[in-house]
């Protein structure tokens, strides 16, 4: 016979037991043992039909293809930029994937990006050992200037985005700020400091409460409850 | 990160920070817990917003040095712990980390705020030795000033242990009720300069910015004991004269903390 | 005249009172406290991260280091010169066997996770409270895990198996045997086993057998540590 075991959005923690029996089936970061279905990591249980699976609270970004995420440059090599992904894979931003005006080969590269620099880029490709390449040639791509970039956890990424770009827009509508999200859970600011403060707070709000219903709400009274006069 | 401590250093000029404090407001919450560990004579927690720092004070009976036959001494080190920041790795204490102990130490010892004289046991023979570690359990900014108090506080808390009387053995599962002679309170205060402004109690981002920074150890009247200048700029003393200001009002604040959690 | 009553008084498989904590280093990508009478673990995760020297680096999967560390003044006799001793270095190292069957690192090939533990203060037991703080911090920093680790020193006190000896325990003026267990709570495998002493095999075989029921209360705390960060938020 078959059971469920835990509760819709209940948090399990790694090794709970989700599921009895072969009509449920595991879905991402669950895994099946024997006749039971068991959670990978600490997480909200998430049941839809027959398959069970568990939204993280917190751990590590997993490089992918076509991920937006801010790096920094780390090093100039002969064609192109060593640049740190905020994960344990640095990452090669090639002078032909930087920009589209001609190089020449004597041409000093650091007047391009420099050490120290924040990029906006693009992933292009993934390889099985994590090497990582980079685009910055498409719209919104670009170095970083001005403003202040934030640090939250990978995994509440989604949370600060919302459904459509729901959360965000909210943010940018009450805190008159640009904001750009970074996959990689590094999130660009720049307005008022009035306004990146306020923005920087309901972000940090949203990564500490991503796991409660309701949150769009609490962050609409957060907002209105100190808002910023642009 | 640089986009960062290009805003901080502009912030700074117009009086502002990244987390909206005035520049001479310390983060909340400030926390400080004694006795935190048994095995330690004295021992102490401090929370100055993130950053957590510990600090133990071990006893023991030495020969006194040659030079001061009729007295005890002190020591301080300091461990910046990997799990206390991504920064810091295994391995022998670094640069920062003797820096750290130094400057904390002579704020105890050239306030002379111990009674060394009060140390000794028998001249020439044997005296007691103070031994403080500070252990940082989170690094998130100005780990002179929380060091500095939790050092303070440990030494305050700490009680000596019971000696055998006929061996002359510490037993240091056994303490008594009698405490260090401790004759003052100086606590340092760090103030930073970072694009022409002052500031204290900076983040780790904040720290990261600096031009120059001064650390001061100073009493509860007033007194001066222990200066430790960092960072590539100089000063002017027009410069100096307002960051001692500023670090003698912090100290008192601190004290003041301190006391406070003490007599709960 | 065998070891009846224990000293502090507990029954002969009482642990003595824990409390542990998850995400109490804001630094770390996970964290705990764990305490079990006097002895107290800060267990702090970093990484995956890139791992240095690089030669150490595996292409199939990630490394779990651990460092144990002892602060100095966390010994009940004289103050422990910091740096790294070769009792920390075998901790350490079965740490890391203690903990690798669990942990899942094959989305993190040539990475390292750093696992680093002080202890503030110790009364026995201080490799298994390592263990069992880590494995709390390991979960919170969304490592990958098919189970928890939980550990409890076992013993045997003048042929009385007990559970979770103190300092003055491991002294006893008799025939002592300590024992460290960490056990996988779903499938109860032994990730750790070391023992100083001496004791027959039907009392080691009991010992382990009253691990079972120790390790699961340490299971019972870690699990509440890890949900009440969410709850109590």
């Amino acid at each position: 016979m078959s059971k469920i075991i835990v509760e819709e959005r209940s948090i399990v923690i790694p090794g709970e037991i989700l599921a009895e029996g072969m009509d449920f089936l595991p879905g991402d970061n669950t895994f099946r043992e024997n006749n039971q279905i068991y959670s990978k990591v600490l997480g909200l249980a998430n049941i839809s039909g027959r398959v069970i699976k568990i939204t993280p609270l917190s751990g590590p970004y997993v490089p992918k293809a076509g991920d937006k995420i801010i790096g920094k440059v780390t090093d100039i090599a002969f064609s192109g930029w060593r640049v740190d992904t905020a994960t344990a894979y640095s990452a090669m931003l090639n002078v032909k994937d930087a920009t589209s005006r001609f190089i020449r080969k004597e041409e000093d590269l650091s007047k391009i990006l420099a050490i120290g620099d924040y990029i906006v880029v693009m992933i292009t490709n993934v390889t099985s050992q994590n090497l990582i390449d980079l685009t910055m040639k498409e719209p919104g791509l670009h170095k970083i200037s001005g403003g202040r970039i934030i640090n939250i956890n990978s995994q509440k990424v989604p949370r600060v985005i919302g459904k459509k770009g729901s959360m965000i827009s909210l943010i940018k509508q009450n805190t008159g700020c640009d904001i750009t999200v970074g996959q990689n859970g590094l999130i660009w600011l720049k307005g008022s400091p009035d306004g990146e403060f306020l923005a920087e707070k309901a972000i940090k709000l949203i990564e500490n409460k991503s796991h409660q219903e309701g949150l769009t709400e609490k962050i609409e009274q957060f907002l209105e409850k100190n808002k910023v006069n642009n | 990160m640089i986009v960062n401590k290009d805003t901080i250093a502009q912030l700074a000029k117009e009086n502002r920070r990244l987390d909206n404090r005035s520049l001479t407001e310390f983060r909340s919450p400030i926390e400080i817990e004694t006795n935190i560990s048994w095995t330690a004579e004295g021992s102490a927690k401090v929370r100055i917003g993130e950053t957590v720092v510990m600090a133990g004070v071990k006893l023991s009976i030495e020969k006194p040095y040659n030079d001061t036959p009729d007295e005890g001494g002190i020591m301080v080190n300091a461990e910046l712990t990997p799990l206390s920041s991504p920064e810091y790795e295994p391995g022998p204490p670094g640069m920062k980390a003797i820096e750290l102990a130094r400057v904390t130490d002579r704020g105890i010892r050239e306030a002379k705020a111990i009674d060394m004289k009060k140390l000794c046991i028998i001249p020439g023979e044997k005296a007691w030795f103070v031994i403080v570690d500070i252990i940082t359990i989170n690094d998130a900014g100005n780990l002179f000033d929380a060091a500095g108090l939790a050092t303070l506080t440990a030494l305050k808390s700490a009680k000596y242990p019971v000696v055998d009387k006929e061996t002359g053995a510490i037993d240091y599962k056994q303490k008594t009720d009698i405490p260090l002679p401790l004759t003052k309170e100086p606590l340092p205060i760090t103030v930073y300069k970072i694009n022409g402004s002052l500031l204290v109690d900076p983040t780790s981002e904040e720290e990261k910015t600096y031009d120059a920074r001064l650390t001061v150890a100073s009493d509860s009247d007033g007194t001066i004991s222990a200066l430790q200048k960092g960072g590539n700029m100089p000063l002017t003393i027009d410069e100096l004269s307002k960051m001692l200001d500023i670090a003698l009002e912090k100290s008192n604040f601190l004290r003041e903390e301190l006391n406070k959690a003490l007599n709960v | 005249m065998a070891y009846k009553k224990r000293l502090d008084g507990r029954e002969i498989e009482e642990l003595r009172p824990m409390e542990a904590k998850a995400g109490v280093i804001k630094n770390a990508k996970g964290s705990a406290s764990f305490k079990i009478g006097k002895t107290w673990a800060i267990a702090a995760v970093y990484g995956p991260r890139e791992i240095f020297p690089r030669f150490l680096a595996d292409p199939t999967k990630g490394i779990l280091r651990c460092h144990y560390t002892m602060m100095p003044f966390s010994g009940s006799g004289e103050r422990i010169r910091p740096g790294k001793s070769r009792r920390a270095q075998e901790i350490s190292m079965v740490m890391e066997n203690a903990l690798e069957p669990v942990v899942d690192l094959s989305a993190f090939p040539n990475s390292v996770v750093d696992v680093f533990v002080e202890l503030p203060q110790t009364d026995a037991g201080t490799r298994c409270a390592a263990i069992s703080a880590a494995s709390i911090a390991l979960a919170d920093a969304g490592i990958p895990m098919k189970d928890m680790v939980s550990s409890v020193a076992m013993g045997q006190v003048d042929g009385t198996v007990i559970a979770d000896l103190n300092y003055g325990e491991e002294s006893y003026p008799a025939i002592v045997s300590d024992i460290p267990v960490a056990m996988l709570h779903n499938s109860k495998e032994i990730s750790l086993l070391q023992m100083d002493g001496e004791i027959t095999k039907d009392d080691l075989i009991k010992a382990m057998e009253l691990a079972k029921v120790a390790t699961e209360k340490v299971y019972e705390l870690q699990k509440k540590a890890l949900k009440e960060k969410f709850t109590n938020e």
